[in-house]
């Protein structure tokens, strides 16, 4: 089954559920390295998402990734919110007027989504950012969607990936960001801003089917 | 945790309010998108200087909008970042023509909304400089960190920026005056015991009774290394030789000496440590011309002071001595 506006609603607010669900984890795993606001801040974006999606429905999944990106880069502030509120435009224009994503459009999107984070993080793999779980995710995506499957599995492979890539950060020294001046201290932790991208795709991968 | 507060999630908007109903005089504060703007805004001609940050650093930066320094000041959720809109309505509010200048503390999502709001701007046509502020010498390692910390120093930036644009210097020369400042400031500072997030409601991190944090940041990073409590006849060196070290400060220099509290240290102390910092310049040979003793740069109610000192030239002590008018800083008017 194909994927149109409403499927990137539903796994839009999917993210929303996990996100409020794992805010105190976030929370804890940024105090442990960071300011501990990072489950605060994606709360409150996307909630705003949500609010934003209950007052109007975009018509194509593009113009619903540009509506959440645009109020996450409003509501989120701190670091994720520039990057996250970039990954999701660069997607949505990857989709462009696309009415429904098929495997390969997902896969363009999520390329499009970790060229933005790193344009604007200038993190590389190993810096301890959520772009450790992003590449990872992206290149599984581009594996599967080459064999012709779905969106979900699609997702799947990404959410996978995602994970690994994420846990891969815990002995890590944080080289970007906040947890770069705890610097040989910032090992032994998890990245909550890597554990957060492997929780969005686990949640797409389950609420775009 | 003990604060005198309603909910975590609106102590934000209702100091705002706070702030709307003390110093209506000089501030507009709106509340969506928040923003404090100076009650004459947009002054027409004169270029716009803004600001903003995580809140909890008061009067950092909202307590130095008015005539002579910031015309916006742009408050994030305690210590997160302003969000682009934020900034991005703050430019809209203050821009009188002859453009804007964002004054950016160097933590990474700050920089990263300040430059998303600063596309947007430009998107719109309106003219927009950013300078970023990195003054805290406690990062020694730059290359693998995301670099020096804005602290201390960004008070006396935007009071020499808003006095050269209050003069009617253009958008070139109040940029190219930032970064001259930004090139001679410099800062420590030191922790005696955490401040807490509202709605973190643990403290930020852990000091031994008897420990201290030298190098702490403003948002509670940690410094360069954690050290016994000492006398303030050892403390105040430790902090003030490496700021002096960095730059560096030498004899025959002439400096603006900042004694910075971090919100839940005592005037008395501060006097106390400035008086001895001013002891240990003279030895060195360093004339301090100006000087700032106060809670300007805050944590919360974290405990513990910074040293911030400014090479000063004939043109700076001008720009310092300039009439200024907000709820923190008030002199010559
Ligand atoms: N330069 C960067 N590039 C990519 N990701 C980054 C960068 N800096 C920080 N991050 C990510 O942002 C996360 C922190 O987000 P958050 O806590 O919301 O912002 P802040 O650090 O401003 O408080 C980190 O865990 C990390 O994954
Ligand atoms: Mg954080």
């Amino acid at each position: 089954m194909g994927c149109g506006a409403d499927e990137v609603v539903a796994a839009l607010r999917a993210a929303a559920v996990v996100v409020a669900e794992h805010r105190e984890e976030l929370v804890r795993l940024d105090r442990a390295i960071g300011d501990g606001d990072h489950g605060e801040n994606l709360h409150r974006g996307f909630s705003a998402v949500v609010s934003k999606l209950d007052g109007s429905a975009p018509a194509t999944p593009g113009a619903v990734l540009k509506l959440a990106a645009t109020t996450l880069i409003s509501t989120v502030g701190g670091a994720a919110g520039p990057l996250y509120g970039t990954a999701f435009l660069r997607a949505a224009t990857a989709v462009g007027d696309a009415p429904e994503l098929d495997a390969a459009l997902v896969a363009g999107a999520l390329r499009a989504a970790l060229e933005g984070v790193v344009a604007r993080g200038k993190a590389v793999v190993g810096d301890k950012t959520m772009v450790d779980a992003l590449t990872p995710a992206v290149t599984a995506a581009e594996d599967v969607a080459e064999g012709g499957v779905d969106v979900a599995a699609v997702l799947a492979a990404a959410a996978g990936a995602a994970e690994e890539g994420a846990r891969s950060t815990e002995p890590l020294v944080a080289r970007k960001g906040r947890a770069s001046y705890l610097g040989e201290r910032s090992a032994g932790h998890l990245d909550p801003g890597a554990w957060s991208t492997s929780l969005l795709l686990r949640s797409f991968a389950g609420g775009a089917r | 945790m003990k604060k005198i507060i309603n909910d975590p999630s609106t102590v934000v908007a209702d100091a705002l309010r706070g702030m709307a109903a003390a110093h209506g005089d000089l501030l507009d504060v709106h509340l969506d998108p928040a923003v404090v703007v100076r009650a004459d805004a947009p002054v027409p001609r004169k270029v716009a200087v803004i600001s903003g940050g995580g809140s909890g650093h008061e009067p950092l930066h909202a307590g130095f909008v008015g005539r002579g320094m910031l015309d916006a000041a742009c408050p994030g959720p305690v210590f997160t970042s302003p969000t682009p809109d934020q900034v991005l309505e703050a430019v809209t509010r203050t821009d009188g023509g002859a453009g804007a200048l964002l004054i950016v503390k160097n933590y990474t999502g700050d920089v990263l909304n300040f430059e998303t709001a600063a596309e947007l701007a430009a998107a719109e046509g309106l003219a927009v400089r950013t300078v970023v502020i990195d003054d805290d010498v406690a990062v020694t390692d730059s290359a693998h960190t995301a670099g020096r910390r804005g602290v201390g120093g960004t008070v006396l930036l935007e009071k020499l920026v808003g006095a050269a644009a209050e003069r009617g210097v253009d958008l070139d020369g109040c940029e190219e005056l930032a970064r001259s400042v930004i090139g001679r400031v410099r800062s420590m500072g030191l922790a005696l015991a955490p401040g807490t997030v509202p709605h973190a409601g643990e403290p930020s991190f852990t000091l031994g009774d008897d420990e201290i944090e030298l190098g702490i940041g403003i948002h509670g990073e940690p410094g360069r290394r954690r050290v016994p409590l000492r006398p303030a006849d050892e403390l105040v060196p430790a902090l003030l030789d490496p700021v002096l070290e960095d730059l560096p400060f030498t004899a025959g220099d002439r400096v603006l000496l900042f004694t910075n509290g971090m919100g839940g240290t005592p005037l008395i102390e501060l006097y106390l440590a400035h008086g001895i910092a001013e002891r240990l310049l003279a030895e060195r040979g360093v004339t301090v011309e100006r000087r700032l003793v106060g809670s300007y740069t805050t944590s919360l109610e974290m405990q513990g002071m910074s040293f911030t000192v400014l090479k000063l030239d004939d043109d700076l002590v001008e720009l310092w001595d300039a009439p200024v008018r907000t709820p923190a800083l008030r002199w010559g008017v």
